[in-house]
């Protein structure tokens, strides 16, 4: 089989939907002729033609608007913001029109779209291409929101995104492109080369959305974490040695809720990372539905580790990214309590 | 159903060339040097739709000022070879900054490459106290008031001389005094930022206008027409500036303009008077910015300028042009080379020469990389004196709230 790196395997998720489904139409700023500034739609105007996969203006509202329209039309237009830092002026389109348009004509109208933005830091990007946005469609209902970890994942749950029958945002851990960056700047980079989870299979096959999955078993601590921080917590707790149970969460919303109280039932201890900013951030909802669901379980209060609530520095960026010395802690913490 | 009626369809347009292909820019019409008429500033938008059309352009191809801007603008020959000064030093600013960010000295960096004379000339025509609202392209904007290169060096290395903090990506430079508006990475928010401002000044009697910047592609985003908009309605100080480079990263202006009209265009559809300028000429641009200038601080309201001009580096470190387009495309734009345009214009006065030329691009980079070791003395990103991290957690609000004095205990300060 294959490895391939989560560029790769976007894109050959986007080759495939363009092959199989006449409808699938991708455009966004650079994504046509040059294929995308992260290279995800390379070649693939070149060999679809320009009206599959074309550039736009620089205009984010224009993008979600316009894919709003066309996907009311009856086309799955798959859209790139060029990073999800630059998604705020489309938000308005986002949240009072894609999210809502189902449910305000029930069901007369709906927006089977995409919409795909590279998130988080590690690259040394600064406040304007490094932010993670999660928290800002969580908050909306009738969006689904996804965060694959993985080339395999990213692959299977692109393609059910760009099948689901509602608007999906489809976050791209940019950090994660190239390899499975664990938090360890300081030390080589790691391809996706040879590892398990680079193996992706040619042809179709969906991942459900809103299924999690057990990254590494355990029995004494639930670490929840998506994205980038799903191999952060893992080298985190490899390196605490403690017996943790590691969930990758991969939807958000849908959110999972079985493997997680499951896991937390039996551990009765829960760690959440995030490189989102702590205050109102994903982890709280995480934190909010572990306690009800497990409260007589637990044996330490749940821990959040999560990016400081400061816009995201430029020289400071290793000092603000909950990197594995962070997560480590938090886990050694929980223990002791 | 109108069974004669085509299936319907959309057109894409693409630039004149691609990788593999030769450069061709046989439609881009070169008006004639000194033909431009020069309206009266207090000339109504409707009467002068021609300058939205054709091209500001002094400087002619034997380096001759020639025609009516000229003969107003009326710039002393210190004031040109102080110009000159000013891209030179841009240019060899650049060249070192982006041997810096290939040596890591840096994370990013973004050239001006062959668009140095607008930002240097537009300068001119601002007074202390003026503001600009401007791009990454614009240092010129910087050089010609006066601010040191050292700090501008600091605040790409991020290092303990950047007044901001090393919190900023480097280039997004921010300077109050200089006239400088702290530069947002997002992309046209500031365009109507820099009305707002003009509106302010207005509102408070003040003397100082402002000037707006967006690049060709920027203006596809809802925030350059929001600014059109107020400025129309409100009459406001304003000069909006356009730089047209041709590329938008990889995409050709054509996708943000549309295929018919020009960018000065788009200020006629509010009313906005609007000048079409040879970017590439010192000149031209000096006496295009004292025209809005002069509108501006008369009450006669904003001014469009599209600069025209070409990107002749890539869009940033972080990119490689000749992936979506002929590498020798730079070679064959139409409109020259800016530094090279003037020095010949200079020496054809006699007052500038070959030898005088090379002896100020040699002095000139003797001094920037001087400014280079001092900013290099006290640290770049990854070594020496940066800010420390606990700064991270300042200004975030005026006074740091509870949660996060608690966050900054936690990181350790
Ligand atoms: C809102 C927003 N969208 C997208 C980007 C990414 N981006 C940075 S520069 C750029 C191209 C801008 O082109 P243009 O306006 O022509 O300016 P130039 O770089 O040519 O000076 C893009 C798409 C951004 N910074 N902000
Ligand atoms: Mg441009």
């Amino acid at each position: 089989m294959a490895t391939m790196t989560m560029i790769e395997a976007i894109r050959d998720a986007l080759d495939l939907a363009l092959t199989e489904d006449s409808r699938v139409t991708l455009f966004g700023e650079d994504v046509g002729y040059f294929g995308g500034v992260f290279r995800c739609t390379a070649g693939l105007q070149q060999k679809h033609g320009v009206a599959r996969c074309f550039d736009t203006p620089i205009s984010e509202l224009g993008i979600v608007g316009a894919a709003i329209g066309m996907a009311a039309f009856g086309r799955r237009p798959v859209v790139e913001i060029q990073f999800a830092d630059y998604m705020y002026p489309a938000y308005d389109q986002i949240v009072s029109e894609a999210a809502r348009m189902r449910y305000r004509t029930a069901g007369e109208f709906t927006c089977p779209l995409v919409v795909r933005m590279p998130t988080g830091g590690g690259i040394f990007g600064g406040q304007t291409h490094s932010q993670s946005t999660e928290a800002l469609f969580t908050h909306v209902t009738g969006l689904k929101t996804v965060v694959p970890s993985t080339p395999y994942d990213a692959k299977g749950l692109l393609l059910a995104a760009i099948d689901d029958p509602d608007p999906v945002i489809f976050l791209e851990p940019k950090r994660l492109y190239n390899g499975p960056f664990d938090g360890h700047h300081d030390r080589p980079v790691t391809p996706w080369r040879g590892h398990p989870l680079a193996e992706v299979p040619k042809g179709r096959y969906h991942l459900p959305l809103g299924q999690a999955a057990i990254r590494r078993a355990g029995t004494q601590l639930t670490v929840l974490a998506y994205g980038t921080m799903v191999h952060v917590a893992l080298a985190a707790v490899a390196e605490t040695g403690i017996d943790a149970e590691v969930i990758d969460l991969r939807t958000l919303l849908p959110l999972d809720l079985e493997t997680i109280t499951t896991s937390v039932r039996r551990t009765g201890r829960c760690v959440i990372v995030h490189e989102a900013t702590l205050t109102s951030g994903f982890g709280a909802e995480l934190a909010a539905q572990v306690q009800a669901e497990c409260f007589w379980h637990l044996e330490a209060p749940v821990e959040r580790v999560a990016g400081w609530d400061t816009p995201y520095p430029h020289t400071a960026e290793w000092d603000y990214f909950p990197g594995p010395a962070r997560v480590a802690a938090a886990c050694r913490r929980v223990m002791e309590t | 159903m109108d069974p004669a009626a085509p299936p319907l369809r959309l057109t894409f347009g693409a630039p004149h060339a691609r990788p593999g292909t030769a450069p061709d820019f046989s439609d881009f019409p070169v008006p004639e040097a000194g033909a431009m008429r020069r309206p009266p500033v207090d000339t109504p938008a409707e009467e002068m739709r021609d300058l939205a059309f054709g091209m500001i352009r002094i400087l002619d191809d034997a380096g001759e000022a020639r025609g009516p801007w000229a003969e107003a603008l009326a710039l002393d020959d210190a004031a040109q070879l102080e110009g000159l000064r000013h891209m030179l030093t841009l240019r060899a600013y650049d060249a070192r900054m982006l041997l810096a960010q290939r040596q890591q000295k840096t994370s990013f960096y973004m050239q001006h490459l062959g668009e140095e004379a607008i930002s240097c000339a537009f300068q001119r025509a601002l007074r202390p106290g003026d503001m600009n609202f401007p791009t990454y392209r614009q240092a010129g904007l910087l050089i010609a008031s006066g601010y040191p290169i050292g700090t501008m060096m600091c605040q790409v290395y991020g290092n303990d001389g950047d007044p901001g903090r090393g919190r900023q990506l480097p280039v997004l430079y921010s300077s109050k005094a200089h006239g400088f508006f702290s530069i947002s990475g997002n992309l046209g928010t500031q365009y109507i930022q820099a009305v707002g401002w003009a509106m302010g000044s207005a509102l408070s009697g003040a003397e100082a206008i402002a000037a707006a910047w967006i690049g060709d592609g920027s203006t596809a985003e809802s925030d350059f027409h929001a600014a059109l908009v107020f400025a129309s309605s409100y009459r406001v100080p304003v000069i909006l500036n356009i730089v047209n480079n041709q590329w938008a990263i990889s995409t050709y202006q054509e996708v943000a303009r549309g295929s018919v009209g020009t960018f000065a265009a788009r200020g006629h559809g509010f009313g906005i008077p609007a000048l079409r300028v040879d970017g590439n000429d010192y000149l031209a641009v000096v006496a295009a910015a004292r025209w809005a200038a002069e509108r501006a601080r008369r009450n006669l309201g904003p001014t469009l300028i599209e600069h025209v001009t070409y990107r002749a580096a890539g869009h940033s470190t972080s990119d490689d042009p000749s992936a979506y387009r002929p590498s020798d495309e730079g070679a064959s734009w139409p409109l020259g080379d800016p530094v090279a345009r003037l020095r010949d214009h200079l020496i054809a006065r006699g007052v500038w020469s070959a030898e005088r030329h090379a002896q100020a691009e040699a002095e000139i980079l003797a001094g920037v990389i001087e400014a280079q070791k001092q900013a290099e003395a006290i640290g770049t990103l990854h070594q020496g004196r940066r800010p420390s991290p606990a700064e991270m957690f300042d200004d975030v609000y005026a006074e740091m709230p509870p949660h996060l004095r608690r966050q900054r205990q936690q990181a350790g300060f």
